[in-house]
């Protein structure tokens, strides 16, 4: 099996790096293509979004291929909102074949939040039986309902995790449940209230889960307060807290300070026994992410042959 | 119950336009329950019905009945007569009231006077709430007695997603999260490690994405 680049860092135990690209509402090449240049080299693999918070895009697929013709190692998300089974066990096929190899399961933003609220919510699996299908495709050659497959296909397994949402206390379990399942690596939910998620985290190698799995922290640096006000309030299960908005409000210049506070909890993350990389999500913001990567020291970026 | 809001006026009135003579027809089941449907409603509906088409200049004779239980078939005789008589049949029952009524008077046709919404129940005065999709395969054993298909959302068996927040859905700050209170049950019955066991994907054949279901009961037929 080969390996993705990300699987090979993670494995390396070097600090992870990921980044997050949000494909356009257009079927533009060249806006991809700009968007990703930015990261190109800063991160050890892209996050690309699957109509996030339910708004139609580019496929994520599509986009990710773009990608890899830039060199640029795509992760791609993949939500079970807008595809029955059928249809995401042959996205995950043509997805192998244009040889994209991480995929993120998720269960995708209702669809009354997006762009298109009367569509029909799909759901026909949950994000928990997606991530077990990647694994029962890859290590068993079977489809869900047992049809064989007709060669094995590599794909690293990610899964995210929310240490912000509710019930709190069993938000670690369902962590555990999801490596279970067959999760490889984790990504979780921006991370603003760091006490929250330092207690998620004692918890979470309280229970071991740490070593059983890749567990990659989540990072937004803010441009603006609006920015943290709309997250507060529009953001599924997202949670930033009052002194982070009075730092940005106080802030003459409030794009460096997003960038300041962003470069201090990667510093704060990198301390946190468990964490095993950082995900920036710099979304249409992508220029930011080489600055905020090298004053982490983060860059440069491991390599393999 | 069946639970089911009334259509708006307008929409009905649009409805009814080419016809003089209407029938409102109401049904004593659930449709009374929930207050939508039942008598009270049906001379109700009827009397609006009259007002704003002598408003229209376009008068119309209107009159109300109700029939017991418009589901089954054995009970729509009783209306034969106020049938034959009209132009055209509003009926305030549910989806399969007015759908038998079609059927069964098959010459006449029955306009839906309501829309039907879900199986329910009232949980203060005034309001209804969704509680069951009938997918034919029923998991309330393993979830506490609540149903995380009809309940959540999205139709997880392994909840709750990142959405959930303060026990709220990301759908609605008014929506519970269905996942939410079955963790918090799980807890109450100390049976958290229940909810350890990854649920392979649902049998969806069961439910109407299986194609219309049918109950054949061998035993009970003639
Ligand atoms: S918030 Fe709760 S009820 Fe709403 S979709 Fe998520 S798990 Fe389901």
């Amino acid at each position: 099996m080969t390996k993705s680049n990300l699987q090979k860092v993670l494995e390396s135990g070097a600090f992870a790096v990921t980044g997050e690209l949000g494909p356009p509402k257009s079927g533009q090449r060249d806006v991809i293509e700009q968007h990703a240049s930015h990261l190109k080299g800063y991160v050890d693999s892209v996050n690309i979004t699957d109509c996030q918070t339910a708004i139609v895009r580019t496929s994520s697929i599509a986009t990710g291929r773009i990608l890899l013709d830039m060199g640029i190692e795509p992760n791609i998300q993949m939500t079970v909102r807008d595809r029955n089974r059928i249809a995401i066990q042959a996205d995950v096929l043509g997805a192998a074949a244009l040889g994209i190899k991480n995929i993120l399961c998720l269960q995708g933003d209702h669809a009354t939040l997006g762009n298109e609220p009367k569509a029909k919510n799909v759901n026909d699996l949950d994000s928990m039986n997606l991530i077990s299908a990647l694994k029962k495709m890859r290590d068993e050659q079977e489809f869900i309902g047992g049809d064989k497959m007709d060669a094995p296909i590599d794909i690293y397994i990610g899964a995210v995790a929310n240490p912000f949402a509710d019930p709190f206390e069993y938000r670690p379990y369902r962590l555990a449940k999801k490596i279970a399942a067959g999760a490889d690596f984790i990504q979780t939910q921006v991370i603003f209230d760091m006490e929250r998620f330092e207690r998620y985290m004692e918890r979470v190698r309280e229970l071991g889960l740490h070593k059983k799995v890749h567990i990659i922290a989540g990072i937004t640096p803010l441009k603006s307060v609006g920015a943290a006000r709309y997250m507060q309030n529009n953001v599924a299960g997202m949670l930033v807290p009052d002194h982070i908005i009075d730092r940005m409000r106080k802030a003459k210049d409030k794009k460096a300070e997003g960038v300041n506070i962003a470069v201090e909890m990667i510093e704060h993350l990198k301390t946190i026994e468990g964490v095993a990389g950082v995900h920036i999500m710099a979304v249409a913001w992508e220029e930011i992410v080489p600055e905020i990567v090298t004053r982490a020291g983060l860059y440069p970026r491991p390599k393999f042959d | 119950m069946i639970v089911a809001d009334r259509k708006p006026l307008a929409e009905i009135l649009k409805n009814i336009e080419p016809y003089k003579k209407v029938l409102i027809l109401g049904c004593g089941e659930c449709v009374t329950v929930c207050m939508t449907g039942g008598d009270k409603e049906a001379r109700e509906t009827a009397l609006a019905l009259s007002i704003a088409r002598k408003k229209a200049n376009n008068p119309v004779e209107v009159k109300s009945h109700t029939v017991e239980r418009q589901c089954e078939p054995e009970y729509l005789e009783s209306a034969r007569h106020l049938v034959e008589e009209a132009d055209v049949v509003v009926s305030l029952a549910c989806g399969v009231g007015i759908q038998n009524m079609n059927q069964y008077y098959a010459d006449k046709r029955t306009l839906p006077g309501v829309n039907t919404t879900f199986m329910g129940m009232p949980v203060e005065q005034g309001v209804w709430t969704e509680n069951c999709l009938g997918c034919g395969n029923c998991v309330l054993d393993e979830t506490m007695g609540i149903c995380p298909i009809a309940r959540c959302s999205k139709s997880m068996l392994n909840g709750p997603c990142g959405g959930s927040q303060n026990g709220k859905c990301e759908v609605s700050k008014d929506t519970e999260c269905a996942w939410h209170l079955i963790v918090e049950r799980m807890m109450k019955f100390n049976k958290l490690e229940a909810l350890q066991e990854v649920k392979e994907p649902k049998d969806w054949s069961t439910s109407h994405h299986g194609g219309p279901r049918k109950m054949i009961r061998e035993d009970v037929r003639l």
